[in-house]
């Protein structure tokens, strides 16, 4: 699965893709996001507070609770600022 | 990326609204009510007018983007009957006074596409997968959504 980030999430992850495989455990964002901040220092930075971070699914607006099993992209973004 | 009657292009480059808006006159003759909503950007920070920014930057999510964009616009089909729509979103380093993004819509009357535009506008601002970052001579910084965004998109659910 392929992980993106943006915006000041990309700059405390320090990267702004990566690919993971997540154990069968891990079936939602919130999972997710728990299981990549156990692996990293940056990543629990960047998710220190959950609810600054919104989420894509496969392109599309998603929550935490959203299921990512067979999810090809889960991108990481603040509020967006368009327009 | 367009089809069923509307474009949607996101882009470095930089745009001429003028332009952009007769030709889609132009496209439209028969379409007797037209209406546009033109972001540009400004060259203060926030509402404090005495903090100068020299340049912005827009980062943004290539694919969402055209497809927000596209489901917007098909959301706003199905509200009003429009006879043509156009959302122009630039991306990456822009100055003061640059056009950022351009909608546009066109209906028989003004009334669906007046209300087209502001629908548009309005859920492009919380939607669209975009992210500014504003420098001044010795700093840049992100900018943070505002709650007004939401509430203004949120006026426009059904009840």
């Amino acid at each position: 699965m392929t992980l993106l980030y943006f915006a000041w999430v990309r700059e405390k992850v320090g990267i702004s893709q990566e690919s993971v495989t997540p154990p069968d455990t891990v079936r939602n964002v919130d999972e997710l996001i728990t299981w990549l901040s156990s692996r990293s220092a940056k990543h629990a930075d960047a998710f220190s507070d959950r609810k600054l971070v919104k989420i894509a699914v496969d392109q599309v607006h998603a929550n935490a609770r959203a299921d990512i099993q067979g999810a090809k992209e889960v991108a990481f973004f603040p509020p967006v600022t368009g327009g | 990326m367009s089809g069923n009657g509307h474009s949607v292009r996101v882009q470095d480059a930089a745009f001429d609204p003028g332009a952009e808006i007769n030709a889609f006159l132009a496209r439209n003759p028969n379409s007797g009510g037209v209406a546009s909503f033109i972001g540009q950007m400004r060259d203060f920070r926030g509402s404090d007018r005495t903090e100068k920014i020299a340049a912005m930057t827009l980062e943004h999510y290539p694919g969402m983007a055209e497809k927000q964009f596209d489901e917007l616009i098909a959301d706003a089909s199905q509200r009003w009957t429009l006879d043509d729509a156009l959302i122009v979103h630039r991306y990456g380093t822009m100055h003061p006074g640059d056009p950022i993004v351009l909608v546009v819509t066109a209906s028989a009357h003004r009334a669906n596409a007046l209300a087209a535009c502001e629908f548009l506008i309005d859920w492009l601002k919380t939607k669209a997968p975009f992210w500014k970052k504003e420098s001044s001579g010795s700093d840049a910084a992100w900018v943070e959504a505002q709650d007004g965004d939401d509430a203004r998109a949120q006026r426009w659910q059904q009840t």
